[in-house]
């Protein structure tokens, strides 16, 4: 381990010291965080799994509503009954925090009950089918947008903070100690020559007399 | 955007189609270029969250990257209407194997 480019002196030493206080602290602090963004991840992240799985095959069965039910009509008629603007879907956005991490919040915020955009003379049933259940779905969609995304960002987190604790961990502080180590030698050793210079200095006078 | 909510679903015409029906701001994208454009253009916009079916997703994975450590727009894959390629699970899983290193997940099954 290579030590700091450092002058050997009883301030470095204190200034070292005091880094050293702080990166330990430090250490500490994130590693903590380390590992409650990794609790909260490993929850976040089943959840993205169960969801995720789930709306899948959902969204696999409405598609297949679909399909049977463009084999039923026209694709002018799909077309007509689809192309009429529905009423928007929008979300409620706003931001929470996860350990001091910013992740979204999604709410879905048409509230009312659903109903078709289109008229039923032209429309076959299965369009009905296919539409409700992508209604349906569309609240779990909105979930698991909203847990992908935190989980997308307490990994970027967690890769981040991993990185830090490591520096600190096997680097800064061994540094550290190392000099820290390195400077008290040195002035140890300059103690002890000073030391025997004043005991060969005093023996050098008493024989003088 | 505000007329169209904040939704936004992008992908091939017969996958999206559906999605008109139930509200959702629909863009139907042939290629990768065409899809990257519009995201940048709805991220501008205001749109929250953008749903994207996963083979575009993949090809323009260069764009998406950018706004994944922003908090908005959640850009999220769904499988089309081919069915799931499953794209968005091994996006988890590498999630799983950069914070942790592990796949603890699903190593279970």
């Amino acid at each position: 381990m290579s030590t700091l480019q450092v002058k050997p002196t009883r301030m470095e030493l204190s200034n070292l010291k005091k880094r050293k206080a702080v990166a330990v602290r430090g250490h500490k602090l994130m590693k903590d965080k380390r590992d409650e963004t990794v609790r909260r991840f490993i929850v976040y992240v089943r959840r993205n799994k169960e969801l995720r799985e789930l709306a899948e095959r959902k969204l696999a069965d409405a598609m297949n509503a679909f399909v049977l039910a463009r084999a039923s009509m026209t694709p002018d008629e799909i077309e007509e009954a689809l192309c009429y603007p529905a009423r928007p879907a929008s979300v409620d956005v706003s931001t929470t925090h996860v350990l001091s991490i910013a992740v979204p919040e999604l709410k879905l915020s048409t509230t009312d009950d659903f109903s078709y955009p289109y008229g039923f003379e032209s429309t076959s049933a299965e369009l009905d089918g296919a539409v409700r259940a992508l209604a349906e779905l569309l609240p779990l969609l909105i979930e698991l947008a909203q847990v992908e995304k935190t989980c997308n960002l307490l990994a970027d987190e967690i890769e981040k903070t991993r990185r830090r604790v490591n520096a600190l961990e096997y680097v800064m502080i061994p540094q550290f100690e190392e000099t820290i180590r390195r400077i008290t030698m040195k002035l140890d050793e300059n103690e002890r020559a000073n030391l025997t210079r004043l005991m060969k200095t005093k023996d050098m006078l008493a024989e003088k007399k | 955007m505000s007329d169209n909510g904040n939704i936004a679903i992008i992908g091939d015409r017969d996958s999206v189609l559906l999605f008109k029906a139930i509200g959702l701001a629909v863009y139907a994208e042939e290629t990768g270029a065409d899809a990257s454009r519009r995201i940048a253009l709805l991220a501008r916009g205001g749109c929250k969250v953008i749903f994207i079916t996963e083979p575009l997703f993949e090809k323009c994975a260069e764009t998406i990257e950018k706004y994944k450590t922003e908090a908005y727009p959640a850009i999220i894959p769904i499988p089309s209407g081919v069915g799931a390629g499953g794209i968005a699970m091994a996006n988890i899983k590498a999630n799983v194997e950069k914070a942790i290193g592990a796949d603890i997940l699903f190593t279970e099954e």
